[in-house]
């Protein structure tokens, strides 16, 4: 693990996350400025909102209501990871590369009741630019880390697992075992 | 050899599955496609059973699933279809929004509209949240474009989104 990656962040506040239908999730969002006061903070609301929601991996800027491409992410100790970065806050972010695709179960806390079946690269290449520092960010990474970053950077794209899901029988409502 | 469509509905619990076709089963009945869900929490099933005996055979085999008056049983022939060779290609609709009548209605209108053909369907209403997808077959020549246009000026009027891409279908 590589803490490195996480800039110097003010302290965040944890924010309300939206849910779908809210159209600020169906929505491009808009290119940042990494060295603007208000992304920076916005980032790290994003990183204390994500630790205080159980099993959320990562939380984009349109999940808070803010149609920005900016998100936080996160997959230390997740079992279906392999390589893990640490926390990580990325703005303006793509994938550069994809392959090995596979198919998984994904969920998403702006739409709580509902999982997919979606097709997602095993390895990318993610390059995205630090909130705070304005530094270009390149992250290779694989199996469960690159599935979330797919997912996050989908969501700064206006994009759900919804839009995403491999087939009519895809979609599963989200069971609670006692 | 008659091909039935044996149809059971109704409030689900556990064992449903093991007690119907425990009852085709000893009756010689062959189960060719099926298909069960829940539906906001009833059991669904359809199956489609090739046997030699007569669908009064079958009706009766089957009484004791409905006794208790949960689930609804019916039983009725159906001609074999076979699998018809298809021309077009395979694309996969997705559509959500916001919950309001005639989102399914007006969406599939569309691919309709063009003499697309459903052969797979999913909703989801969870919440405010109204989710559809579908596994549509579009006919050879079909505009592919032109009909993603029509599909986002029905989905804007419905105020929901719309995607529509084609099937994967990796060949190993």
């Amino acid at each position: 693990m590589d803490a490195s990656l996480l800039p110097e962040l003010p302290e965040g506040r944890v924010l309300p996350v939206v849910r779908a239908p809210a159209h600020v999730l169906s929505g491009p969002g808009a290119e940042v400025d990494p060295l603007d006061p208000a992304v920076v903070q916005l980032a790290a609301d994003l990183l204390a909102t994500q630790r205080v929601s159980p099993g959320c991996v990562g939380l984009a800027a349109p999940q808070v209501g803010v149609g920005w491409r900016l998100f936080s992410l996160d997959v230390t100790g997740h079992p279906k990871a392999r390589t893990v970065h640490g926390p990580v806050v990325l703005a303006n972010a793509e994938v550069v590369e994809a392959s090995r695709w596979e198919k998984g179960r994904e969920g998403c806390m702006s739409v709580p009741d509902l999982t997919g079946d979606v097709r997602r690269a095993g390895r990318v290449l993610v390059s995205g630019v630090v909130p705070g520092t304005g530094e270009r960010l390149e992250v290779r990474t694989d199996a469960f880390e690159a599935r979330a970053y797919q997912h996050e950077i989908d969501h700064c794209a206006g994009l759900l697992f919804l839009d995403r899901v491999a087939g009519a029988h895809a979609i599963h409502q989200r069971k609670t075992y006692l | 050899m008659a091909l039935l469509a044996v149809t059971v509905l109704g409030t689900d619990r556990p064992g449903i599955v093991a007690e119907v076709t425990g009852y085709l089963s000893r009756l010689g009945g062959n189960l060719e496609d099926s298909t069960m869900t829940l539906l906001r929490g009833h059991f669904a099933m359809v199956l489609v059973v090739s046997t030699e005996r007569a669908l009064s055979d079958v009706e009766a085999a089957l009484a004791p699933v409905s006794a208790d008056g949960s689930l609804d049983v019916s039983v009725r022939p159906v001609p074999e279809a076979g699998v018809a060779a298809v021309s077009g290609a395979p694309y996969l609709l997705s559509v959500h929004g916001g919950d309001r009548p005639g989102i399914v209605s007006s969406m599939l209108g569309v691919v309709a509209g063009v003499g697309g053909s459903v052969t797979d369907l999913t909703t989801r209403l969870s919440g405010d949240l109204y989710v559809l997808v579908a596994e549509v077959d579009l006919p050879t020549g079909t505009d592919v474009a032109a009909l993603h246009r029509a599909l986002r000026v029905a989905a804007e009027s419905l105020d929901v989104d719309v995607s529509l891409r084609p099937v994967d279908t990796d060949l190993l």
